[in-house]
């Protein structure tokens, strides 16, 4: 486990069992929605609130670890945040990771 | 490199310096990158207004990719051209070598009393453009002042908005700097068609406002007035020629600039609508693309000259097709008119060669006579040139010829990038070209252009999946072939699906179609509408719209709708425009509970699917019927609920020709005649209005049954995903369908449409007692309620 894992809490968010393959679901963390996705290698964390009107994030169409979201259909990475035509803001990006089954959220 | 002004001009600058070895610094007052002004329109109009961000020249990555240091909402406040710095309003300061002004201009406004008051707007910037949408919203009446381009464009806008518009203007007649008055007369009637009141020779002495302070109307010079509770001011611009004046340059109009686009001081240049070049300042985009590319020259020290443009306009008003170029008017001149279509086309002609040229009602040829003017061709003929114009096609065009002039893309280019791109559909060539990006009126050309470099081959197919380039005909080969049975195994198999992903819910539809429904469903690949069978509304609720076959309820339905929007506090119930009862604002949670109250069935509001069959009366009822409309719409929609279409289906049976079920403009329509019942298809009254083909008539309800599942099938079948009915024949033809639907195929398609409905989930409202996935209905932190078996039974 590297330093900065260990450094700050892990918060247990919920049953990995929970979110669908390609799929996203949300949660309350603190002051921020936080929107974890499941893809097809692993785990990923945005936040949850579209930087664009508000749209739900995690009820956005994941693929090519990119989720799209379902108002207005502007793409942001899963990865680095960002929103893939440029023409605007991207969204945060927080370290999700699954432990015997418990998904575990650290707010970045 | 110094650019003031992220408008049009800016960023032309940019795009002329991109290449030469010289850091860029954009300086842009409003808080948004350099966007398309010329389309600020798209604003006001449609249903969903477009964004800024959709009017965006290039996006932040462009500038980023060219280390172009790009500041927004800042404002150079000082210039000084002998240190070379220039100073922001926060007091930073900026060195440069050369610093070009493109500070462009802000609407004029005239000193008249009141003018300031609320509801009085101008149409320059976005903002103006969310105050008058959200004015035209409560307006009763708007009023616009100023009858050029501009004042024509903003009350077409308003009044299709649906506001009762007048245009003020102070001239006897419209567009006086463009249109000679023969043109100018055709305008009027043209602008009034579309709903538009002109009034000319109007002087607006001042504007009235009520006792709250709120604009009420106008005053004239001639004592009249002029109720209006939304006034828009567009009687001209005025450039943005402070800091210039501030900073020692010499202004006249605008910021006087030689043929090199320098101004007074050999470190500082202007372009665009703020620059004054042979005491011209232009108010269109056309010329700022000519005087950018001398500028870049002059300062990267390549020796070129402006010679000024010819102004030339397109009216950007649907249903008025207006082009003008050069002057109006001049001694010698040449018209044609059109006593049927109404169509009227002039040249204007100094010493043999054309100098103007006015087409309006039929615009072809615009850019061949566009060019004439710019190159000062000789004309023998006129009559004839214009002949020649009314055929030519863009195959005559010289490579010269610029087709685009609001991003200044000549022939030669468009053709170039084709060959060399190997480009095939014109969204593809407005994309690399930026030809048809800015007003798109010359779309039309450049779709042509594709056209003949494709030696006449028609666009390349629309792909099912862009990404990959696959087609619906391809995919679905692969799925038959190798019996593919989801959509992970259709992204296996040809790579469709993996990118960016946006095709997958056509490719769930297609596997499905293709699988009579026996396919492997996977909610990733369906819209959230999909996931949770409700529809996603702006505020990440949702909208619950039970089944209602034929439009026909109950008591008891209704006393449980009431109970559950009492029960659940549901901020809006409203009677749709189909025929049914919409439950708008429910969280996802609810839904679940919401479905089990109400004990009714989707009514797949939300899906690309059959929605309603709309019903009248019919012979139960009515005097005038002639078929029973209630039963055979109850019926119809029975036996088609439920499937996935390509696009949404809409239907409507009514009992006779007076048509007030609206058959005549639905997917598929029935209407009941002396004697049997007539069958529509592709009837549309939305975006697009449609009236119905008539694909037969039959004697009997059975039988208006089997042709409407056929047709459905067909449709399900052959269409494109997100194609409409009405889109769909109008590329196929009527006929083919005719064939297909009529003939000897309908026993199959009925069967095939039989095994994909015994096999399709007729109400997936059902999900609330066995959810596809653990948490379907709830975020990670949040219950649904009331999931799981029915109390007693399960299904
Ligand atoms: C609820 C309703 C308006 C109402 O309160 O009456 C409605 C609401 C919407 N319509 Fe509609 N349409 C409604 C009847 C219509 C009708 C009238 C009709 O069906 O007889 C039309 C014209 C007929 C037609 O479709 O040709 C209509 C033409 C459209 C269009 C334009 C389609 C077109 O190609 O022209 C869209 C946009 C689209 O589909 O791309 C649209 C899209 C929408 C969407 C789904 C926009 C969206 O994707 O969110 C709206 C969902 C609102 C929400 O959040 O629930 N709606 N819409 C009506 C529901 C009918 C129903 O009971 O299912
Ligand atoms: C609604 C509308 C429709 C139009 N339709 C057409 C059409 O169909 N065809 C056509 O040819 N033309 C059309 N025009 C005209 C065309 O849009 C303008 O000619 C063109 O946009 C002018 O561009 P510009 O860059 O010179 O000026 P602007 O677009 O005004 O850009 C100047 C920019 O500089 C900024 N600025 C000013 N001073 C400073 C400063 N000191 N520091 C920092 N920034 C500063 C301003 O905020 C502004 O963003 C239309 C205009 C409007 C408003
Ligand atoms: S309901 Fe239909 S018409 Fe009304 S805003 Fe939505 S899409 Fe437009
Ligand atoms: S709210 Fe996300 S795209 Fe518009």
């Amino acid at each position: 486990m590297s330093l900065l894992e260990q450094s700050v809490t892990w918060l247990a968010i919920g049953r990995a069992q929970d979110i669908p393959p390609l799929e996203g679901r949300s949660v309350q963390v603190g002051e921020r929605r936080v929107a974890v996705f499941r893809l097809p290698d692993g785990w990923a964390a945005i936040d949850h609130v579209c930087p664009h009107a508000g749209g739900p994030l995690a009820d956005g169409m994941v693929s090519d670890a990119c989720v799209t979201c379902p108002l207005h259909a502007q793409r942001f990475s899963l990865i680095t945040g960002e929103r893939q035509d440029g023409a605007g803001p991207g969204v945060r990006v927080h370290a999700v990771r699954e432990r015997d089954g418990v998904l575990e959220l650290r707010v970045l | 490199m110094l650019v003031i002004g992220g408008g049009i001009a800016g960023q032309a600058v940019c795009e002329q310096l991109d290449g030469h070895a010289c850091a860029i610094t954009l300086v842009c007052g409003e808080p948004h990158l350099p966007y398309d002004r010329v389309n600020l329109g798209r604003l006001l109009k449609g249903a969903e207004p477009a964004n800024v961000e959709d009017l965006l020249l290039r996006p932040a990555t462009w500038y980023a990719d060219r280390g172009i240091e790009v500041h927004l909402e800042t404002w150079i406040e000082q210039l000084d051209p002998e240190r070379r710095l220039a100073t922001t309003h926060s007091g930073t300061e900026i060195p440069f070598d050369y610093a070009v002004l493109c500070t462009g201009s802000t609407a004029l406004v005239p000193p008249l009393a009141n003018v300031a008051a609320p509801g009085v707007h101008v149409f320059r910037d976005p903002g103006d453009c969310a105050e008058i949408l959200a004015a035209a919203q409560t307006a009763d009446r708007a009023a616009v002042i100023g009858g050029g381009l501009l004042g024509l464009e903003a009350a077409h806008a308003i009044a299709s908005r649906g506001v009762p518009t007048t245009v003020v203007h102070l001239m006897d007649r419209l567009m006086e700097r463009q249109l000679d008055p023969d043109a100018a007369a055709l305008l009027a009637p043209a602008m009034e068609e579309l709903g538009v009141e002109v009034l000319l020779e109007r002087r607006t002495q001042g504007l009235l406002v009520n006792p709250d302070g709120h604009v009420g109307g106008l005053a004239f010079a001639d004592g009249g007035r002029l109720d209006a509770d939304l006034v828009v001011v567009a009687i001209g611009i005025r450039p943005h020629v402070d800091l210039a004046r501030a900073s020692g340059l010499a202004v006249n109009r605008g910021v006087v600039v030689d043929d090199r686009l320098i101004s007074s001081h050999p470190r500082v240049l202007a372009v665009g609508e703020c620059a004054e070049h042979r005491g011209v300042v232009h108010g269109i985009v056309a010329p700022i693309r000519e005087q950018a590319a001398v500028a870049a020259a002059t300062i990267s020290g390549h020796s070129a000259a402006y010679a000024g443009s010819i102004p030339s306009a397109k009216l950007k008003v649907m249903g008025v097709e207006l082009f003008a170029a050069g002057e109006p008017d001049a001694d010698h001149a040449v018209a044609l008119r059109n006593a049927e279509t109404g169509a009227y086309r002039k040249l204007v002609i100094r010493d043999g060669r054309v100098t103007g040229a006015i087409l309006m009602g039929d615009t072809r040829g615009a850019d061949l006579l566009l060019d004439r003017i710019r190159t000062r061709a000789p004309v023998e003929d006129p009559l004839a040139l214009l002949a020649e114009a009314s055929q030519a096609s863009a195959e005559d065009l010289p490579d010269s010829a610029q087709v685009c002039n609001c991003n200044g893309v000549c022939k030669g280019t468009i053709v170039a990038a084709i060959r060399a791109g190997g480009l095939g559909s014109t969204q593809e060539v407005v994309a690399v070209t930026r030809a048809g990006a800015g007003c798109g009126s010359c779309k039309p050309v450049v779709s042509e252009l594709l056209a003949i470099e494709r030696g006449g081959a028609g666009e390349e197919p629309a792909y099912l999946c862009p990404c990959r380039k696959l087609t619906r005909e391809q995919v679905a080969g692969r799925v038959r072939a190798d019996g593919l049975e989801s959509v992970s195994e259709i992204a296996q198999a040809c790579g469709a699906g993996r990118d960016c992903g946006a095709c997958k819910p056509g490719l769930a539809y297609l596997v499905s179609e293709i699988c009579g429904n026996r396919h492997r469903e996977e909610r990733h690949a369906r819209f959230i509408n999909d996931r949770v069978h409700a529809n996603i509304q702006n505020d990440g609720t949702f909208s619950v719209v039970p089944r209602m076959r034929g439009g026909v309820t109950s008591a008891d339905e209704l006393r449980r709708i009431a109970d559950v929007v009492d029960k659940y506090e549901i901020p809006m119930v409203k009677v749709t425009g189909g025929q049914r009862i919409d439950l708008l604002g429910v969280p996802k949670e609810q839904l679940p509970a919401i479905w089990e109250e109400l004990g009714m069935p989707s009514g797949h509001a939300y899906a690309k699917a059959v929605r309603t069959v709309k019903t009248c009366v019919g012979t139960d009822f009515c005097r005038f019927g002639l078929g029973n409309s209630i039963a055979l719409g109850i019926e119809l929609e029975t036996a088609m609920e439920g499937l996935y279409t390509p696009h949404k289906v809409k239907s409507a049976v009514t009992g006779c020709p007076r048509n007030c079920a609206e058959a005549y403009v639905k997917d598929i329509g029935l209407v009941a005649v002396e004697g049997g019942w007539e069958i529509y298809v592709g009837g549309a009254a939305g975006s697009t209005v449609r009236k119905g083909d008539r694909l037969t008539t039959v004697a009997s309800p059975e039988a208006a049954k089997r042709v409407a599942l056929a047709f459905l099938q067909h449709y399900r079948e052959s269409a494109e995903y997100l194609e409409r009915t009405y889109t769909y024949i109008e590329r196929v033809g009527i006929d083919a369908v005719r064939a297909a639907v009529l003939g000897e195929g309908q026993a199959e398609l009925i069967e095939r449409y039989g095994i994909a409905k015994a096999a399709a989930d007729p109400d997936p409202w059902r999900e609330r007692h066995h959810p596809a996935t653990p948490k379907q209905f709830e975020e990670l932190d949040t219950e649904a309620m009331l999931v799981g078996p029915p109390a007693g039974a399960a299904r």
